[in-house]
């Protein structure tokens, strides 16, 4: 006998895939941004490995001479991003689904141990319940990341009225270089989170979408068992 | 056979059993709102993109209708956060940059500087004429701080002249300053900015004609520039010719290029 195992909640499912387009939105706009003074590079020792951005990206992707379009969509998705954002955090807060998405304590260890068993170098991988460790450890990593956009974004957005929001950044400069660094982190998140998508099938992929997956009866007994266990039956 | 039931544990919410029907309609109503709200999230972006720039009625052009009206509610509700005790961070002197950097010369002209009177408009009929020897009798205030373009890069500098609060006080100018806005342009007009008037009375706004402890150099608006750290570069008009007061927003050189009007920090 099948069963269907309710998986993401329909509020989720909506944060999740409003935050996608927004979020794009959000880092090109930032990118016709960034072109006006792009001044960062990893260096190392002198020597530049990759400069932010070579001048075939910027061409490519037409992001020269857009400083004014990009500032003026960037200072408008900001709401529509940060509203998003902040209402799924209430929501997991509220529903009680944060119970999964927050790293336990052994979730620090165990993601090793995923970790290992995705790049098949170990046969078992840790119970889970609803994530892995590694996953819990990364949804809440990219709500802190959002957290460090807004508060860095509003530093350089107004340094003058929010000069103690630039005190907490480390400075304007610094606030920006964070800024920027965290717009790289989601696009390596992206890349990783559409890997593991790929990887982890369509039950996966499709629950996103419709909520739940069909699981046969052992698969299901072990989620009971577990939830029972988390405390959220 | 062996079910979630029969497990001594109590059945959670999240697991039912399977019904084929129930299934495919969940399956389907969910898929359809995706594809439904991906098509709209795509036709809304496509309709915003192509927008009509705004008319150019207004003291602004360029920009897309739409975003400049969000921008310009973005601009009041920044204007209402203004406040003479929200300072821009001041720096020891020592930490100013020895050459402060040069962007734009757009309205400057060296002809310019070896008559160069101040003109501020009353009213429509009525102006006074200041040479800088006046300007300079009054209170002179400096202080270093981190200039930053709109372009992103900041820059410690140091620079001092008269704030605009004690010139307005000095000169009688308060009914005129009781209007929204101040209007500043270069002696050729070429160059144009308004400012709100909160961030023009804010206490680090100057009437500025001394950059690293020297007279202002031509590149740096000689003789009399705008120092404005709660606003862009954009906004620190260099070489100021003309001052005058309005209800209406003075036009900006700027915000017609599809820039924030309000470009405040």
């Amino acid at each position: 006998m099948k069963y269907i195992v309710n998986k993401h909640p329909t509020a989720i499912r909506w944060f999740h895939w409003i935050n996608f387009p927004l979020l794009a939105i959000m880092i090109w706009s930032g990118l016709l941004i960034y072109w006006a003074y792009d001044p960062y590079a990893i260096k190392l020792f002198g020597h530049t490995f990759f400069k932010f951005f070579p001048e075939w990206f910027y061409q490519k992707y037409h992001i020269k001479r857009r400083l004014a379009e990009g500032m003026a969509f960037h200072f408008v998705f900001m709401w529509l991003f940060a509203i998003n954002g902040l209402l799924y955090v209430l929501y997991t807060a509220i529903s009680g689904e944060w119970r999964y998405l927050l790293p336990k304590k052994s979730s620090w260890r165990e993601a090793w141990l995923v970790l290992l068993h995705d790049l098949h170098l170990r046969k078992t991988a840790p119970p889970q319940n609803k994530y892995n460790a590694a996953q819990r450890i990364a949804y809440t990593a990219v709500i802190v990341m959002g957290a460090g956009s807004l508060i860095t974004g509003l530093a350089i957005y107004k340094p003058a009225q929010l000069y103690w929001l630039v005190w907490l950044c480390g400075g304007y400069k610094t606030a920006r270089l964070i800024h920027f660094t965290l717009t790289i982190l989601y696009c390596l998140f992206f890349v990783i989170h559409i890997v593991q998508v790929l990887l982890a099938g369509w039950q996966n992929f499709i629950s996103m979408v419709r909520g739940f997956e069909v699981t046969d009866a052992s698969t299901a007994k072990i989620i009971v068992k577990r939830d029972n266990e988390d405390g959220n039956a | 056979m062996e079910t979630p039931e029969n497990t001594d544990q109590q059945q959670p919410k999240n697991v039912e059993p399977f019904d084929a029907r129930k299934a495919n309609r969940r399956t389907f109503i969910s898929s359809l709102t995706l594809l439904a709200g991906g098509a709209f999230a795509y036709w809304g972006w496509d309709q915003l993109y192509h927008a009509p720039k705004e008319t150019a009625a207004d003291a602004t052009a360029g920009a897309r209708a739409p975003l400049r009206k969000v921008l310009d509610m973005n601009g009041e509700l920044a204007e209402r956060v203004v406040s003479p005790d929200h300072l821009s961070k001041t720096y020891p002197k020592a930490m100013a940059a020895k050459k402060p950097r040069v962007n734009g010369k757009i309205g400057l002209n060296n002809k310019a500087i070896e008559d160069w009177k101040l003109t501020v408009y009353k009213s429509t009929s009525e102006n006074i004429s200041l040479t800088l020897e006046e300007i300079k009798k009054l209170p002179k205030t400096e202080f270093a701080f981190e200039f930053k373009c709109v372009e992103g890069w900041s820059q410690i500098s140091h620079w001092g002249g008269v704030k605009f609060s004690d010139f307005i006080k000095h000169y009688n100018l308060t009914e005129q300053a009781a209007m929204a806005y101040v209007g500043l342009n270069t002696p050729d007009k070429k160059y144009y900015i308004g400012i709100d008037m909160p961030s023009a009375l804010h206490p680090q706004t100057l009437l500025c004609y001394e950059v690293s402890g020297q007279p202002l150099p031509p590149e740096h608006g000689a003789p009399l520039r705008l120092i404005i750290p709660t606003k862009y570069g954009i906004k620190n008009l260099k070489q100021i010719g003309n001052i005058f007061f309005s209800n209406e927003r003075p036009p900006d050189y700027w915000a017609e290029l599809g820039y924030d009007y309000f470009s405040g920090l």
